[in-house]
């Protein structure tokens, strides 16, 4: 590999041909400011149009200034990156974007953890010396996600996330000039679009452009009600997530003080998703299973591969993508959704309490959750099993502005008799979980044996699709998994043209699985955080004293008090759901 | 259909055709014509030279007059649009600028039955390569 | 009727054909030698000999950098691939600007022929002419022209025995002026956005369809031949040490002879204005020349004897451009005149980077203001300042080039802003806000002819009384001028008192 040596203000280095000056200069201790460039190293994505020149650089030799992102060094190079010239030049491109910018911080959701504020304030900003037309557009308001995009800067990076990682198409750079932005085409809105509402725009959107729905005022209107009992459940993903906002390391995990503020904040009781995960791995275990004997008896119409459904972006991709595969993934529901039908059913009635004045909240690492819990058909006369989601920022906003000190809260445990979970339900959080919480339990349930080894390394990992042969004692099943939609597409584009021998698929729409969901502490482009927070998840689960979904002791009450038989005729009504042909026409452009 | 497969047949296709146009252009010979060039670019079709051309095709045939006339680019006299070139056999191309119907009928009056210059020539103002 | 003087001043080698041959019938253009450069290349020359014809020859890019011809078509030729691919870059858009027009509708067959040149030099079997699609004559050529060439057996397979393929294709834009730009034409062409990308990497590496491509322009490709046939020392012996061959103008404005000019670089710009163009329209007083489009800058008096090439043009703060040039009079306000090049440049920005979506918009807006006498000393600071971060950041052409024309009307015409920004005095009588309709008061007759015709009722008087215009709702459209027969209403330069 060719080595280039080159100077970066004044101090001389050697590094790898193709290296750019802005990686080139970390090397030497040197952090150029950046606003555009993202780059998540350990999932090889990187954005980098080189549009907002906030990086620029004086290079000897060179006409004008240098974009470091984008631009290798050469031989000889000589740098210079903070010159009066280039810093008169940076000051002024960010009084540009100031300039075309809404002046919301106040107000604004995003104030604190925008990019753009954070470059305005490290520059020194005080005056903007351009005043003059600011572009607006419309604000777009769908179940999830809310578009302000007067706000936009033209990073791209939405664009990028939806076309080449998710290669869902939703959104673009649309019009021209001045009045360009990234919208759906035509501006239409989000909900008209095929988004899939998995947030990963949200995730890396620098300023307040792209932004969630904010569900914390509705959840404290229904706390303030005392006709109503309200109840909360929280997402595996979020206890891994929940301390980055408090100031802790990343990966810190932090369930019991997360179940303590919760209680603080007034929830009557405190439940976890995890209890209802075990819940799914229960009803999609047992249907894998009978799709597997159907398939290994020779039934023409047994459906392989299974897919998991837990994943409402990946759900919504499906639905508007592979209409004509809607056949083959697992009918059960997701966690969120499956505890709401269990809460409003077998736990209103055991305290007594009418489904209508049983207010169900998750606490969830997703935006897609928003949307999920109001799709109709998880409704009972209008009544919904989850009435609203919040994110896991959502959940520490609520605990700021409830007073509560959460360092210094003490460890308290989940309620029961929905609280109790498995380490299996855990690591759901991390791409390679689901399908391996359902192996745990499918082996035992299939051989009748049990598992020498709890872990199945064979499905972690963080490759973007990978696939696992395992044994089940004579019997090799193969197991696929992809998370990103774009490697999902790939899947299911094996899938339907049947060149698929898998039996089993798991697939998250998030790239590193729920714990890179669109509803976490912003990572700001540092994908050493989304490394940790998967640590903590498989620490949370080698830490439980329980690890199989079928064990858990809380669900075998369940079956045996409520439900009957997993896949019986109230699972199915409670815990089972049909999905919905949403393609659209294509339209086909001619050229000649 | 002529289908060249050299560069030798090529050449003596092009001095075939160069052969046949200096027989329209020589006085003595019996199958001499008056050769009309329209400038028809953009700008001459927006002055009105597909008027002109139409004109002087039906005239020229009307009065008898043996020609040819045919559609070119741009000469460059863009500011007197529509622009003709008018080549008696034997004698030098001569312009002709603001060709409206009126002053192609003059043309034709005065200087292809003629050869007396009308208003309107314009001096050609570049050389060309050949 | 005017008589020639001397020797013309314009040498016709890429209009060479234009206005002498029917460009629907490829038999006229045989005649005229079309497609001989092609067969000598085939027959006598390899790749590298046709290469170094064209580097020993002079010739540089006439789309408007100037990037040596010759040294393109190697480096594309040195790239490694599979497939290549040849690029004609006919998307003209400079306002006022139609010397691609005129070649393409005139002589079509020049550009084809020397796409397959190149095409053979760097070893490439595909063209792709981007035209823009507000030229539908020249489109409709254009295919006629390839549909003949093809029939005829000297495009397509196997060219004239030679065992060469090549083969073109029409490629239409869509009313982006960006697009002329060659990294935003080739995303275009594959039916993305168009707009530029950073270069390194540059076309003749990674191009269309990430292949190496090589792309010039109409007048570039239209030169090609003659080099060929006539031999490179021949063009260089025509233009200056640096800039040879010649240039096609589109000559416009406020000039007697506007239209389609072709000289030898080294001409004056005394020279086209004068002896070609025929001198400024109703005699009055030469003021600028405007070249090279929104990219460009004023030429003003002292430049006249300026011998016109490229390196001089850019000495003289402007750029050759592709081609336009605009000649302007005492009328001609500059102030405006950087305004409406903004104004154009804000209209056709892509908007990707920062510098030019807001820049160039906040520029306008300076430019604006000052043009309606809102201007402050401040402002002249804020546009030198700021055109200049704009040129350094900018990520491409349209970016670094569009503050020329405000640092060419600064640099020759500060004392203009200067009246507009502090005098409130537009010497051109051109913004509106800056003149106004006065009435004379012992003239007038109180006859209310101007106060009925005024359309924005801006004018009040009693009858027989002295009438009076109203400076803020005027809108100078000249109807109170026209209707009053006593000549009591006159247009007032001189900055107004305001009350």
């Amino acid at each position: 590999m060719e080595m280039i040596e080159l100077s970066i203000d004044n101090k001389v280095l050697r590094v790898k041909k193709g290296t750019t000056i802005l990686k080139a200069a970390r090397k030497v201790g040197i952090e150029i400011p950046t606003l555009c460039h993202m780059e998540l190293h350990n999932m090889n994505i990187e954005n980098k149009p080189g549009s907002c020149r906030v990086c620029v650089v004086e290079v000897d030799g060179r006409r004008n200034l240098a974009p470091a992102c984008i631009t290798e060094v050469t031989p000889g190079m000589v740098v210079n990156t903070h010159t009066v010239r280039v810093l008169n030049a940076r000051k002024t491109i960010v009084e540009l974007l100031i300039s075309d910018h809404p002046y919301d911080c106040l107000v604004c959701a995003k104030s604190g953890n925008c990019d753009l504020q954070s470059i305005a304030h490290k520059f020194g900003i005080r005056r903007v010396h351009f005043k003059g037309e600011k572009s607006t557009y419309r604000k777009d308001t769908s179940p999830s996600i809310i578009r302000d995009v007067d706000k936009c800067i033209m990073c791209r990076r939405c664009e990028m996330m939806c076309n080449e990682v998710q290669t869902v198409g939703a959104l673009s750079a649309v019009n021209r000039g001045f009045i360009s932005v990234v919208a759906p085409a035509f501006e239409m809105n989000l909900e008209q679009s095929s988004c899939t509402y998995c947030g990963q725009c949200v995730s890396v959107c620098p300023t307040g452009a792209l932004t969630e729905v904010d569900s914390t005022n509705k959840v404290l209107l229904a706390l303030m009600d005392k006709s109503k009992t309200v109840i909360v459940q929280t997402a595996p993903s979020v206890r891994a997530a929940l301390g980055e906002e408090f100031g802790l390391p990343a990966g810190t995990l932090v369930t019991g003080k997360m179940v303590a503020a919760l209680r603080r904040i007034g929830f009557k009781y405190v439940f976890d998703t995890d209890f209802a995960a075990d819940l799914t791995i229960m009803e999609e275990g047992t249907e894998l299973l009978g799709r597997l004997k159907a398939h290994l008896a020779g039934e023409s119409n047994a459906k392989l591969p299974i897919l998991t459904s837990c994943c409402p972006g990946w759900v919504n991709f499906m639905e508007h993508n592979f209409p004509d595969l809607l056949h083959i993934p697992s009918t059960a529901k997701s966690p969120q959704q499956m505890f709401g039908a269990i809460a409003k059913t077998y736990f209103a009635d055991l305290i007594g309490v009418k489904r209508q004045d049983l207010v169900v909240v998750s606490v969830m690492p997703c935006l897609a959750k928003k949307y999920e819990c109001q799709r109709d058909e998880f409704k009972v006369d209008g009544n919904p099993d989850v009435d609203f989601s919040i994110s896991t920022r959502e959940l520490a906003d609520l605990i700021k502005q409830s007073n509560i000190d959460f360092l210094n809260l003490p460890d308290e445990d989940f309620d029961t008799p929905l609280g109790e979970s498995t380490g299996a339900s855990v690591i759901f959080g991390n791409t390679g979980g689901v399908i391996e919480a359902a192996c745990r339990t499918a082996y035992e349930l299939y051989t009748g044996k049990k598992l020498d080894v709890i872990e199945f390394e064979s499905l972690r990992g963080k490759e973007g699709i990978r696939s696992a042969k395992l044994d089940f004692d004579g019997l090799t099943l193969n197991i696929g998994i992809a998370h990103g939609l774009s490697n999902a597409r790939k899947l299911l584009d094996d899938v339907r043209a049947g060149k698929s021998d898998y039996h089993a698929i798991e697939i998250m729409a998030c790239v590193g699985g729920c714990i890179a969901g669109g509803g976490q502490p912003y990572h700001h482009g540092d994908s050493k955080i989304l490394r940790q927070r998967r640590n903590a998840i498989y620490r949370e689960d080698k830490n439980k004293t329980i690890r199989k979904s079928h064990e858990n002791p809380y669900i075998i009450q369940l079956y045996k008090d409520f439900l009957g038989q997993p896949c019986g005729q109230k699972s199915h009504e409670l815990l089972h759901t049909v999905y919905y042909d949403k393609s659209r026409e294509e339209i086909t452009i001619h050229h000649d | 259909m002529t289908h060249i497969k050299s560069l030798e047949q090529l050449t003596s296709k092009r001095d075939e055709l160069k052969s046949n146009l200096s027989r329209l252009d020589d006085p003595n010979n019996s199958e001499k014509k008056v050769q009309i060039k329209v400038a028809m670019a953009t700008c001459g079709i927006a002055s009105g030279a597909r008027t002109t051309m139409d004109f002087l095709t039906a005239e020229l045939s009307k009065r008898n007059i043996p020609s040819v006339v045919t559609q070119t680019g741009c000469m460059g006299y863009c500011y007197a649009e529509p622009t003709i070139e008018v080549k008696l056999p034997g004698k030098e191309a001569v312009i002709f600028g603001y060709v409206d119907t009126k002053r192609a009928d003059e043309i034709i009056e005065k200087y292809i039955k003629t050869g007396e210059l009308t208003e309107g020539v314009i001096p050609r103002n570049y050389d060309t390569i050949d | 009727m005017e008589t020639p003087v001397n020797k013309p001043k314009q040498l016709r080698i890429a209009l060479r054909n234009c206005g002498m041959l029917d460009p629907e019938n490829i038999a006229e253009s045989i005649v005229r030698d079309a497609y001989q450069a092609l067969g000598k290349v085939l027959k006598e020359y390899s790749p590298q000999e046709c290469i170094n014809i064209l580097k020993q020859s002079g010739l540089r890019g006439r789309g408007g950098a100037g990037f040596p011809t010759g040294l393109k078509w190697e480096i594309a030729s040195k790239s490694k691939s599979d497939q290549k691919y040849v690029v004609c870059n006919a998307d003209e858009g400079d306002p006022g600007a139609f010397m691609d027009r005129s070649i393409l509708e005139g002589d079509p067959h020049s550009v084809l022929e020397a796409m397959a040149i190149c095409g053979y030099c760097i070893g490439a079997d595909k063209g792709l002419i981007y035209i823009r699609a507000e030229y539908p004559l020249a489109i409709k050529r254009l295919k006629i022209a390839i549909s003949q060439a093809m029939e005829w057996g000297l495009l397509g397979k196997n060219i004239l025995g030679s065992g060469f393929n090549f083969e073109i294709k029409l490629c239409y834009g869509a009313g982006a002026f960006v697009c002329g730009e060659e990294t935003a034409l080739i995303h275009s062409m594959e039916g993305k956005r168009g707009e530029p990308t950073n270069k390194p990497p540059f076309p003749a590496t990674s191009g269309f369809m990430k292949k190496p491509t090589n792309v010039n322009n109409v007048e570039t490709f239209a030169n090609i031949a003659p080099i060929i046939l006539k031999g490179p020392e021949w063009f260089s012996s025509i233009g200056t040490k640096n800039s040879k061959g010649t240039k096609v103008f589109a000559l416009a404005g406020k000039i007697n002879h506007v239209g389609l000019i072709e000289v030898p670089m080294g001409t004056s710009l005394r020279e086209i204005i004068y002896e070609i163009g025929g001198g400024i329209k109703e005699n009055k007083k030469f003021k600028a020349v405007q070249t090279g489009g929104p990219s460009g800058g004023c030429l003003t008096e002292k430049h006249l004897d300026t011998p016109i090439d490229y390196e001089n043009l850019i000495a003289a703060g402007s750029m050759m451009g592709s081609g336009g040039m605009i000649v302007m009079d005492e009328n001609d306000c500059m102030v405006s005149v950087a305004k409406f090049y903004l104004d154009f440049i804000v209209g056709e920005s892509c908007g990707k980077c920062t510098p030019c979506r807001i820049g160039n918009k906040r520029l306008y807006e300076i430019l604006e203001r000052i043009t309606q006498g809102k201007g402050v000393m401040k402002d002249l600071d804020k546009l030198k300042n700021l055109s200049y971060i704009i040129k350094d950041t900018a990520l491409c052409g349209l970016g670094q080039t569009s503050p020329n024309p405000v640092f060419s009307t600064l640099e020759n015409f500060y004392d203009e802003y200067y009246e507009h920004v502090v005098e409130k005095k537009c010497r051109a009588g051109h913004c509106k806000n800056l003149f106004h309709y006065v009435i004379n008061e012992e003239l007038c007759v109180g006859c209310a002819a101007c106060k009925r015709c005024c359309p924005v009722h801006a004018i009040t008087g009693e009858k027989r009384k002295p009438h009076y215009i109203d400076s803020n709702i005027c809108i100078r459209c000249n109807e109170c001028i026209e209707k009053c027969s006593f000549d009591a209403i006159s247009i007032q330069l001189e900055p107004k008192i305001l009350v």
